[in-house]
């Protein structure tokens, strides 16, 4: 029996993962949810600025990477819009482009922001490091219009803002390394504010920044975007999600022990 | 239009699924499509986004006499096509000026700030604790933590000392480096663990409701 587990077909561990996925979605099963510290340092400081505050929210993954920061951008920007807190949207990824417009136009039309006063996509520049010490100095410089091709000079909202200076933080929603960029050169060297919200991949190498202030709040894969919806009281794909993902985490420490158990029995019987 | 997106869609997402049964000519269609539709993507935006408006736009405004400041964008146009050189065996030296310039470049730019943010701040990140605890502001368990950073950091880095042969202590200090980089990893592995499962996540919801929604919505 120990020996069929150890040489078990792999494709019988996809279909339990699979199975793992679509019984908690359709059952539609909720687990509690604890928020971290992380997560509360985040909404915090964003909760704390007062209204008129401008945030800034770098749209770096794309599509091959959207499901974990695509849902902590609609939590962040349903409590800024919730508070009167303008949205500057860019991204220093080319492919991520359509992807934040699409999210910024959904979270708009439920909240009733308007393009220009409430928010405005800035689009994509080539080269991420000029890109971020441009708007340092000025933020026409690098973009004179936004996604839409209007001059930066006719979106009213961007009259009182000329570069970092009128910036109350950052969000890097992140897929790659684009953190440490931000942290160099718009952290390091103007003193911007930065949070992040990155995927699970990238999230251990984030802490260090965390413990150092460097960041000032983060969001750790789709457990940070159900975090976060639970703090602004509004479920949505983040907490659906990570109901399913702790299913799955069951099932694979389930068979981490499983194979572990199966592999010293059999070792025994072989010495034995 | 939006319903033969969807299904194109949901084509393309089993496809790429199928591997998991068995390499075959889906998977490698799916596949060589998507790393195609990437790079046209990329290259189309760059000459959108980066050549027209910043080189060919203020140089044409500059040839039809609008603006001779443009003329000025002759200089980076043309060591930017020295990377061209690299085409013709007799003028390839020519490329090492361009990567000069950018080395130089990135150089600059990077090593004053990456000093401040990975060296300054880590190190301050690490021993400001300790300041703290002289002032008596730290509870018992912040204090633990800070005192387990400071022990993981020293162990970690000796690890990696290769000055030193790694007998007696330093061979114990670096086993402890050991340990730590193994729970390190642990928590990386989990991590990705829950990434991978989350773009599968979005995929069956995607499948489930878009997909199989868009069927029900037919009849």
């Amino acid at each position: 029996m120990f020996e069929k587990l150890l040489n078990m077909n792999r494709q019988i561990v996809f279909i339990l993962v699979v199975l793992a996925v679509i019984i908690p979605m359709l059952l539609n099963i909720r687990l509690p949810l604890a928020v971290s510290e992380p997560t509360q340092k985040l909404y915090d400081y964003i909760d704390e600025l007062p209204s008129e505050s401008t945030i800034m929210i770098a749209f770096d993954y794309g599509p091959s990477s959207f499901a974990e920061p695509e849902p902590m951008a609609e939590a962040v920007m349903k409590h800024c819009f919730d508070k009167g807190i303008k949205v500057v949207g860019l991204t220093l990824d080319p492919e991520a482009v359509t992807l934040a417009d699409n999210v910024m136009q959904k979270i708009a039309e439920e909240k009733g922001a308007i393009n220009g006063i409430d928010y405005v996509l800035l689009g994509y520049r080539e080269g991420p490091i000029q890109v971020i010490l441009g708007m340092g100095v000025e933020i026409a410089s690098v973009f004179e219009s936004d996604y839409t091709g209007t001059p930066l000079s006719d979106i009213p909202m961007m009259a009182d803002i000329t570069n970092y200076d009128q910036i109350d933080l950052l969000l890097d929603l992140a897929a790659g390394t684009s953190i440490d960029a931000w942290i160099t050169f718009a952290n390091t060297k103007y003193g911007l504010k930065i949070g992040a919200g990155v995927t699970g991949v990238i999230v251990s190498e984030m802490y260090p920044y965390l413990q150092t202030g460097q960041l000032v709040g983060l969001l750790s894969g789709f457990l940070g975007a159900a975090e976060y919806e639970k703090l602004i009281d509004t479920p949505g794909k983040g907490i659906a999600g990570i109901n399913t993902v702790s299913f799955v985490h069951l099932l694979v420490v389930g068979l981490v022990v499983l194979g572990n158990i199966a592999f010293f029995i059999q070792q025994r019987k072989e010495q034995g | 239009m939006e319903v033969f997106g969807i299904w194109i869609a949901a084509f393309l997402t089993l496809c790429i699924y199928s591997f998991l049964y068995r390499d075959n000519p889906f998977y490698r269609f799916a596949e060589h499509l998507f790393v195609g539709m990437t790079v046209g993507y990329g290259i189309a935006r760059s000459i959108h986004q980066g050549f027209i408006p910043l080189a060919w736009t203020p140089l044409w405004a500059a040839i039809i006499g609008e603006s001779p400041a443009g003329y000025f964008k002759l200089i980076p146009i043309c060591i930017g096509l020295l990377f061209f050189a690299r085409l013709s065996s007799r003028h390839s030296w020519l490329v090492s000026y361009p990567i000069a310039i950018l080395i130089g470049f990135g150089s600059g730019a990077m090593i004053p700030n990456a000093f401040q943010a990975y060296i300054f701040e880590q190190t301050r990140g690490t021993i400001e604790p300790f300041g703290s605890i002289h002032a008596g502001t730290l509870s018992g368990w912040e204090i633990f933590e800070a005192v387990l950073m400071i022990v993981g950091v020293v162990c970690t880095l000796t690890y990696f000392f290769f000055s030193a042969e790694h007998r007696g202590p330093v061979k114990w200090i670096s086993k402890v480096g050991i340990a730590f980089l193994m729970i390190g990893f642990g928590s990386a592995f989990g991590n990705t663990v829950m990434g991978r499962v989350a773009l599968l996540i979005q995929r069956v919801d995607f499948l489930i409701n878009d997909w199989i929604g868009s069927i029900s919505a037919l009849f």
